[in-house]
Formats: structure tokens, C-alpha cells, sequence
């Protein structure tokens, strides 16, 4: 039998510029491009590997995408929903730079609050905004009416 | 007292000379000093009979979006016994926010006009928002359901003019502890102090929200059922349980009875102890209630006007 990363291998080869982000807990590579705004046809070169054999975190989820580096803001805002990523930006077919991956303290306009009462919800320009309570579990607040979400709200808000 | 003694006293003064308040949005805003030194000031000013001049020239402006009686009413009533020019709305229908104009459009206008803002919002978290955009002091005047500040320092006040202190007092919060904004301002603002416990009595449907709980420091314990703790409890602040808060009609039937405060329950309260409501009420207080030396919520609401009024002279004065 072949290993993991032999197999990975056989379904996408290496990109020579741009990102990969590894380590996406399987099946959210899909919410990893809806946070990076990738909607398939700004025609980037794209490869999603998903569900495949991970020594790291059992089975995982890969994005590469060429021609593209995503930056801090960004991979800061990937933890939110893909905590065990790594993100590494790729020049001429080598890791340049692995990127610092921290859930953001702020986070704003990314998230909808939940409360329908919330005046980020009733006012064009309040735009939401939500404060890190804890990593591990992820734990938001809303930093207006103060409605708690979990990383389970997060991604059901970005699938 | 003239008004160079009365400068001062015990404001928190910037190296620039002004008062360091800039907003009041939550009761978290305010340390246990500067509670104490608005009770202070409004001791002071409940002796004053004569209008007084320390905010003439100011302009404060009261943008209403929600109706309100006796909080614009004692809020207006304050600036004018400071000696303030007091504009503004009570209730959207008169404004442009009846012709579509959103909440950050309004306050710029205001900020145009006036020295301080005091607002009132349907929405949570309107006040916060209002404050990011206006160059002038905000005072929430309750948004939504989250918090009412200043109407927590008139509880505080009426705890602390009748026993003397707040500080190893129990409290009974009782009723609607979900949706209450004066329940959150109150147990927040309780955190600048050192409450004996604090028992909070709901059903279950209307417990008070984690949100508020986990950032509270003294001892919580969440009840049902009021007579299993109402001998302890000194300050039983009383709020209203509404009927459409429930899904089911026959739950509020059954447990409406529960949370009235009526003789049966004020005959097992301890000698000294006190019933407190925001006011306005409906009929979760027994109106028979009203004639024990128990029920101090209508002198509770005579302390408001002096309470707005040292809230203004701290936000306005020296600035």
C-alpha cells in the first residue's frame, strides 16, 4: 500500500508560485477558499484535495492554489475554521514562507452576528465585529450586543 | 456651596483638565470610585432647590429612537437644573429615522449640535456603535436588551443611601433575568463592589444569559423558586416576566404566579430588607406591597434625577 503522501502526490503536482495550505481538517477546504473570497472563476489555477490520509490529524483537506499568496490577514482569519492548517507561500517551486497561523483578538465583517437584534444587523453601516474569548474551544463575542458563537456558528455561517 | 468649593472634589481630572469619562456604555465603564463619587455628587445635588449653572453654554442633546418616559424625563429634568440647553426626540416617528436615515447618520448630525448625547435604541449594541462615530460623550440610555447603565447607578444609589454601603449586601434579582437591560447593567455594575451573593430567581426559560454571568466576580447562585431564599435576601430587585417572552402560554400560566411579589412573600422577608423596580411595573408587584416600609421603588425612582444629574456634571463639567 502506498503512503499518504505518495498518494497525495499522485492527484496534484507541485505549483511553482502561490500558496498551499495543508492540514485543513477534512471537508472544510471549501470554507478555506469562501474566506480567501475564491469563488473558481477569477482563474486561478487551483488544486482541492480533500479527505485523504493525514499522520498529523488523521485525515485532511489541501489547498494549493497558484499565483496567488494569501497574507497575514487572511491566514489569520483560515484558523478560524482550520485551527491544525499550516499555510506555506511557494516562489519557483520552493516554501518561501510558512506563515504564523493565530486566531485573530478582532475579527471584523467576516462574521454575521446571530442576534437579529444586533445593530450590526439593522444598520448599513455597522459593520459586525467579534472579539476572541478562547482558542481552544473557539469562542467569539460579538463586540457590540456581546452574543457568544462557536467555531461550529463560524462555519455554518461560511459553508 | 458655591461652585468653586463643588468643583473638583472628586472628578478624575486628565492631565489636560478634563473629565476622563468619554463614554458611558456599559456599567463596566465606570470603576468603584467613580460610582462613588457620582453618589457623592448626587447627595450634593439632591440638597440644591435652586437651578444651578455649572453646564450653562451646554447643549445636550436626547436622541430617544425607543419611547421613554421617566428616564428622557429625569435625564431633561437634570440638564435643565444644571443650567444646560437640553434638544432633541422622543420617539422616532418625529425624525428623519421615520424617512429611512440610518443610526450613524443621526449622531453625526447631533454631534453637530451638542456636548453630549443621550440615547436610547431598540437595537444591542447601538450605543457602542453610536460612541465609534460620535466625537461627543454618549450616554446609553438602554439599547435593546443589553444594558442600561445609568438606571443600575440609581439602584446602587438607592442601596447605598438606605443601608450605607453596597458592599456585603445580599441580593434577589427576580423575574425576567434573559431580557431585562437593567438586569445585566445592575449585576455588572455590582462587580465594582463586593455583594454579599447574589441570588438570581427565574424560570428557567429566562435565566440570565451566559454572556452576562461569566464576567462576574462575587458569588451567583440561580434559583426558581423565591421562597426557598427570600429570608436571606436583603435588596429583592424585582422585574417583569412578559408574556410573549414564552413560547407556550400555558408555561407562563404556570409559573406567572410565582414571580408576583405579593403579601405572602413580603411577610417572609427579613426585618430591614427592601424591594426594588425599575419601574414601570404592571402587576408583578401586589399594589397592597406598596404601603410596607419594604417597598422603596417610588423613592428608588425620586433618586434618578439627582443621580443624571451628577452623571451630566461628571461628563460635562471642567470639559
Amino acid at each position: 500500500m502506498m503512503n499518504s503522501s505518495k498518494q497525495n502526490e499522485l492527484i496534484v503536482s507541485k505549483i511553482k508560485d502561490g500558496t498551499v495550505i495543508d492540514h485543513i481538517p477534512a471537508g472544510r477546504a471549501l470554507s478555506v477558499l469562501r474566506i480567501l473570497g475564491i469563488k473558481g472563476d477569477e482563474g486561478y489555477r487551483i488544486a482541492l484535495v480533500m479527505n485523504v490520509e493525514s499522520k498529523k490529524i488523521g485525515r485532511k483537506d489541501i489547498v494549493k492554489i497558484e499565483g496567488r499568496e494569501i497574507d497575514e490577514k487572511e491566514a489569520s482569519l483560515i484558523t478560524l475554521i482550520a485551527p491544525s492548517a499550516t499555510i506555506n507561500i511557494i516562489r519557483n517551486y520552493e516554501v518561501i514562507e510558512k506563515r504564523k497561523m493565530e486566531v485573530p483578538k478582532l475579527i471584523k465583517g467576516l462574521i454575521k452576528c446571530p442576534n437579529p437584534q444586533c445593530i450590526t444587523n439593522n444598520d448599513i453601516e455597522a459593520l459586525s465585529k467579534f472579539v476572541t474569548i478562547s482558542v481552544k474551544p473557539l469562542k467569539l463575542k460579538c463586540a457590540y450586543c456581546e452574543t457568544y458563537i462557536t467555531e461550529e456558528d463560524v462555519i455554518r455561517q461560511i459553508l | 456651596m458655591s461652585e468653586k468649593e463643588f468643583k473638583y472634589t472628586s472628578l478624575i481630572i486628565n492631565n489636560k483638565g478634563f473629565v476622563a469619562l468619554k463614554h458611558l456604555i456599559s456599567s463596566f465603564d465606570l470603576n468603584r470610585d467613580e460610582y462613588i463619587s457620582i453618589f457623592e455628587y448626587a447627595d450634593k445635588f439632591s440638597m440644591v432647590k435652586s437651578k444651578l449653572n455649572y453646564l450653562q453654554g451646554k447643549v445636550i442633546s436626547l436622541a430617544f429612537f425607543e419611547p421613554s418616559t421617566r428616564t428622557a424625563q429625569s435625564f431633561h429634568t437634570a440638564g435643565l437644573k444644571l443650567g444646560a440647553d437640553v434638544i432633541g426626540f422622543t420617539s422616532e416617528e418625529s425624525t428623519s429615522i421615520a424617512k429611512g436615515e440610518n443610526l450613524a447618520d443621526t449622531i453625526r448630525m447631533l454631534n453637530n449640535y451638542s456636548d453630549c448625547i443621550i440615547m436610547r435604541h431598540k437595537y444591542d449594541g447601538a450605543a457602542l456603535f453610536a460612541s465609534e462615530i460620535s466625537n461627543v460623550p454618549i450616554i446609553n440610555a438602554g439599547d435593546g436588551k443589553h444594558e442600561h447603565p445609568t438606571q443600575a447607578i440609581i439602584d446602587l444609589y438607592t442601596v447605598y443611601k438606605i443601608f450605607n454601603e453596597v458592599d456585603g449586601i445580599t441580593f434577589g434579582l427576580l423575574g425576567d433575568l434573559k431580557y431585562a437591560r437593567t438586569v445585566n447593567s445592575l449585576l455588572r455594575a455590582l462587580t465594582r463592589f463586593r455583594p454579599k451573593k447574589v441570588f438570581l430567581i427565574s424560570p428557567s426559560q429566562l435565566k440570565a444569559r451566559r454572556e452576562i454571568l461569566d464576567n462576574l466576580n462575587y458569588p451567583v447562585i440561580e434559583t426558581e423558586n423565591p421562597y426557598d431564599v427570600i429570608q436571606e435576601i436583603d435588596v429583592l430587585y424585582v422585574t417583569r416576566i412578559q408574556k410573549e417572552r414564552f413560547v407556550d402560554e400555558v408555561e407562563y400560566e404556570k409559573v406567572k404566579e410565582s414571580y408576583i411579589v405579593d403579601m405572602k412573600l413580603v411577610n417572609m422577608m427579613k426585618k430591614d430588607s427592601i424591594i426594588l423596580h425599575p419601574l414601570p411595573r404592571v402587576n408583578e408587584i401586589d399594589r397592597r406591597v406598596d404601603k410596607t416600609p419594604h417597598a422603596k421603588y417610588f423613592f428608588q425612582a425620586s433618586l434618578a434625577v439627582p443621580v443624571r444629574m451628577a452623571l451630566l456634571y461628571k461628563f460635562l463639567y471642567g470639559g
